[in-house]
């Protein structure tokens, strides 16, 4: 009787029972379909607007919210809607691949320094921490100050700075992992160093490097939009979140939908990431939503 | 199942609890889960009733229940529970709060989690004295220190200056039963009390719990899955299985007269430390307990009984007074009364091969692990030895080919560490191991390839044996793959075969670890390791995490592996009676080094190493008639970092014999051939010193010799 029990939950197709938690949790839902606007948006961006994101019409300049405009015209006249739905892509490219750098890196390091430990870990983990422990945004600003700022340079500095996060994390599960019974009788049988890295101690390490790289583009976005308002960021005339609302705040009173698109923009789109991340946190991770 | 009530029970004195008809429930993702189905029990004041049942019986459920303590999505269906007059169930809970910790009072599985670790023991105790007896502050303290004598704790005035990371387990546990007697409970409810504690621990807590009882006069529902620990401390027992209670009555009654098919099956599962498997075989329970959200109809052990008829399938049996007090909810009672040998005949003698002593397949000569606790990472750079910590200090051993040598020890002897030495895990600091004449480097990375395949492993977590991304099927056939010279279709064959010699079934092959119960996986773990055809397999501590009644199914199927290829096993257990059983030769093993060795037959014989004398005694044995010498160790194993000279054992030996002791290391003296005793009294002095510590089984040894 219990046999037949456990057969009917085996043959349920995986991604039917992974969509059936992902619905359960509504805010997992919301979360996914803002990210999913947003990055739409990014993708077809350029198919959809209606004026040019740099295009300046100064009789049109600060107008609110209407029909030609759905979020209005900024103080050269451009279209903010436009500039908000073009800046999507900056962003979410940027922080992507910012955050796609770090998890990379982070997975390898945090792998050799888990796995090796001893001396190499120590001293992996002693830089790790000396990075952690200067701010983030002022590490940042230091960088491209000297550097310079451009669209690889921000990505660049973006990866670069979640990159201990990311080795800690995997380091503290490839710890825990590599202890376990069945890598000792993986290495009991003989298997080569990277079979048991990459086919024992990888696939155990996924989910919460899954959850871990949400969180990370979670952060990047917010990084992207701060050095942005910095203007750090990328630099004009591609439109970015960050530097519109920095651009708009003289306009505060007047031509408030300036500074609100864009500024909510960010909010949504991080919110939204920000849910998507704890629902994966609890469909992957042990003790989070379970029946059983 | 509401129909169900019992006959009065005949309970001469007024029950301390009475509980009656209950009925509790779980809601979880699969709807209502009836844990516990109309059980009723009364305990009397001065009356240790033992409640035992494997993992899943709902003993623990019970327990909370009766102090409504349930999980959120727990709930009391139906039912009563008394305590004394008071009525518990229709209590506010603000009542019912003032009533735990001080009539009913509870002890749990980990006493450091009962502990307060910021707070000194003292004032731990005092404060429950002033909460719920109303001292002064200074009353209070003078109370604390009484409670700890009355715990025969030495030395109770430093005890109590002390926090609980500075106690060992055991005095832990002394303090949490203070804790719970300060109050004078009426009830006090002890849920596996001993479990996480070594075995001489145990033994002196079921000693001090015995006493504590002439004194208090209260009702103790004792709950434990240790048969033996319930034959030990009990006056009366429930046997639960999956919500419900099979067989109650005296001790004696359920043990000596065992009216219910299951309690038959329990009682056949366990080795005794009078058995070897030479001479009986374990008689397994097939199949497995109901999962709670399918159970069967009729009986609830019907699918598993070997005494099943159609009438037990059609309705539930109500429970019957076979004797006075005696309760089975067994239809076929009569027919287990009128046979005592029923479904205990299965105990076959084994038809196996006399000792033939086998060539030697494997050595180690004086094996070394020293752990160095300081010197890691950055800081071995700088400092250049810390302290060390000596696992395992000169150990030798020798395994010959189709025999199992069991190395037995409590907690922290270094028994895994050897094993783990030996694998090649960790690395031996100094020592020589022989696999088959080859010289066997230390570390599992230099050994070659096919040194590799002779030498695996199974190990004591079923749940981390195995990769959870895996199927089960790509786990045992992955060492195939290894192998790298045969055929898909070959190594489909040869998991095949693997999976009926370990019997599972071949439609596991796709299941994923998740889906297997712990006895399964621990079978997987051995049909992996049976893959490479290895000559010997070291099992560390393979059956401590699973249920008797899994437990013999395990042991039964080494057993027929050995038999048929020819393996050798390094069995590694704290459990004497396991290790009695299905081993060929034993070692004793405490702080590191081994101090006694020999056939299994004559390490459980007399004249034993006062070490082995004194675990002898600690081991409860499940059957109340036995005799047992008692002796009992003063004090903890001392620290492998500050050894003891002499004798390692000379801090806690009740035999000690002198200075001698403490200045010399003992000297190996052959009792016979193959039995070596490491001690300074002579084999003849021990000899008339000691008589045989367990006696009165009903199979001993020496009647089947
Ligand atoms: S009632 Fe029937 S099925 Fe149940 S234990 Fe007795 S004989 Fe077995
Ligand atoms: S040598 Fe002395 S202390 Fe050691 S076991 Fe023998 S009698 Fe006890």
């Amino acid at each position: 009787m219990a046999t037949m029990q456990i057969n009917q939950e085996y043959i349920q197709p995986k991604y039917l029972a992974i969509w059936k938690k992902v619905r359960r949790n509504l805010l997992t839902t919301i979360g996914f379909f803002v990210v999913v606007l947003f990055l739409l948006s990014a993708v077809v961006g350029p198919l959809v607007v209606p004026y040019d994101y740099a295009e300046q019409n100064i009789e049109q300049r600060l107008q609110s919210p209407s029909v030609d405009h759905i979020f209005g015209t900024d103080e050269f006249g451009r279209d903010v809607f436009s500039r908000v739905v073009m800046g999507s892509r900056s962003v979410c490219v940027i922080a992507g691949t910012g955050a796609a750098l770090a998890v990379i890196f982070g997975l390898v390091i945090g792998l050799i320094a888990g796995y090796w430990g001893g001396l190499l870990d120590d001293v992996i983990m002693r830089l790790m921490e000396v990075m952690m422990s200067i701010p983030g945004l002022l590490l940042a600003m230091l960088v491209l100050f000297s550097l310079g700022s451009s669209f690889y340079s921000v990505i660049l500095v973006v990866g670069f700075m979640y990159i201990p996060v990311v080795t800690r994390v995997v380091r503290s599960v490839v710890l825990d992992i590599k202890t376990r019974a069945f890598i000792e009788a993986a290495k009991l049988r003989g298997e080569s160093i990277r079979y048991i890295l990459m086919r024992e101690v990888l696939p155990n390490v996924l989910p919460h490097l899954a959850v871990e790289a949400s969180m990370r583009f979670v952060y990047a976005i917010f990084m992207v939009a701060s050095l942005g308002f910095l203007g750090l960021g990328v630099q004009p005339p591609t439109p970015d979140w960050g530097f519109m609302v920095s651009e708009a705040r003289p306009f505060y009173n007047n031509a408030p939908w300036i500074i609100f698109f864009p500024a909510a923009s960010i909010a949504i789109l991080v919110v939204g990431v920000s849910f998507v991340s704890d629902g994966l946190r609890k469909m992957l991770l042990p003790g989070g939503v379970s029946s059983d | 199942m509401t129909e169900m009530y019992r006959s009065q029970k005949s309970i001469d004195t007024d029950p301390i609890l009475d509980v009656r008809n209950l009925t509790v429930t779980y809601r979880t993702g699969q709807g209502l889960v009836y844990t516990v189905r109309d059980v009723s029990l009364q305990i009397a004041a001065g009356e240790i009733y033992g409640l035992v049942g494997e993992s899943g019986s709902g003993k623990s459920t019970l327990a909370r229940a009766i102090v409504r303590y349930l999980a959120d999505n727990g709930q009391i269906n139906s039912g009563s529970i008394k305590l004394g007059n008071t009525d518990l169930l229709t209590l506010p809970m603000s009542k019912m709060q003032k009533i735990w910790g001080s009539r009913i009072t509870m002890v749990h599985q980990d006493p450091a989690a009962a502990v307060n670790p910021s707070i000194t023991i003292g004032e731990q105790i005092a404060e429950v004295a002033r909460l719920h007896l109303h001292m002064s502050s200074s009353q209070a303290r003078e109370k604390a220190l009484e409670m700890l004598r009355k715990m025969r704790m030495p030395d109770p005035e430093s005890v109590a200056k002390r926090y609980a990371h500075q106690l060992s387990g055991g005095m832990l546990q002394r303090v949490v039963i203070a804790i719970a007697l300060t109050t004078n409970p009426e009830l006090l409810i002890m849920d596996e009390p001993t479990t996480s504690l070594d075995v001489t621990t145990e033994a002196a807590i079921l000693d001090l719990v015995r006493e504590l009882l002439t004194e208090y006069n209260m009702a103790v529902l004792f709950i434990t899955h240790n048969l033996g620990v319930v034959a030990n401390i009990c006056n009366r027992v429930g046997v639960m299985y999956a919500g419900e209670i099979m067989e109650e009555g005296t001790v004696r009654q359920v043990f000596n007269h065992k009216l219910h098919p299951y309690t038959r099956g329990l009682l056949g599962c366990l080795p005794k430390v009078t058995n070897d498997k030479r001479n009986v075989s374990l008689s397994a329970i097939p199949g497995f307990i109901p999962r709670m959200n399918h159970l069967p109809s009729g009986c609830i052990f019907g699918p598993r009984c070997k005494l099943v008829e159609d009438d037990c399938q059609a309705e539930r049996p109500s429970q019957v007074e076979a004797e006075a007090g005696h309760f089975t909810a067994c239809r076929r009672w009569e027919a287990l009364q009128s046979n005592p040998d029923l479904l205990m005949d299965v105990q076959q003698v084994r038809d196996m091969d006399e000792h033939e002593e086998g060539p030697l397949v494997f050595t180690a000569s004086n094996i070394k692990k020293y752990f160095d606790v300081t010197a890691s990472g950055f800081d071995s750079l700088f400092k250049q030895s810390g302290t060390e910590i000596k696992a395992v200090d000169d150990v030798s051993v020798g395994v010959r080919g189709g025999f199992t040598l069991g190395v037995v020890g409590e907690s922290g002897c270094g028994k895994t560490t050897f094993a783990r030495c030996i694998a090649g895990l960790e690395e031996a600091t100094s020592g020589k191991m022989e696999l088959e004449g080859q010289l066997l480097p230390y570390t599992v990375a230099k050994r070659t390839s096919a040194q590799k395949k002779r030498i695996q492993m199974v190990f004591q977590n079923p749940d981390a044996s195995l990769n959870p991304h895996y199927t089960i099927g790509d786990s045992v056939s992955r060492p195939f793959v290894l192998m790298g010279d045969l055929s898909k279709e070959e190594i489909q064959m040869r998991v095949k075969e693997l999976f009926s010699a370990v019997n599972l079934p071949e439609d596991y092959i796709n299941r994923l670890p998740h889906e297997l119960s712990g006895g399964e996986k621990q079978r997987i773990a051995i049909a992996r390791a049976m893959a490479s055809e290895p000559t010997m397999i070291l099992c560390d501590e393979p059956l401590s995490s699973l249920d008797v009644s899994v437990q013999a199914a395990l042991i039964n199927l080494l057993i027929k592996l050995q038999d048929s290829s020819k393996i050798s096993y390094l069995f590694i257990s704290h459990d004497l009676a396991a290790v009695r059983y299905i081993s060929d030769w034993v070692a004793v093993m405490y702080l590191g080094r081994i101090c006694e060795i020999g056939s299994s037959e004559d390490v459980f014989l007399p004249p034993y190493h006062p070490y082995t004398e004194a675990l002898l005694s600690a081991i409860p044995v499940p059957d109340p008639d036995v005799q047992q010498e008692r002796i009992r160790l003063e004090g903890n194993v001392p620290s492998p970092i500050d050894l003891p000279s002499g004798c390692r054992f000379h801090t806690r030996c009740p035999r000690k014999i002198g200075e001698i002791c403490e200045a010399q290391e003992p000297p190996w003296q052959d009792v016979s051939d193959h039995h070596q005793i490491c001690c300074h009294i002579t084999l003849d002095e021990l000899r008339t010193m000691q008589s045989e510590v367990i006696v009165g089984q009903a199979d001993t040894l020496r009647e089947v010799r």
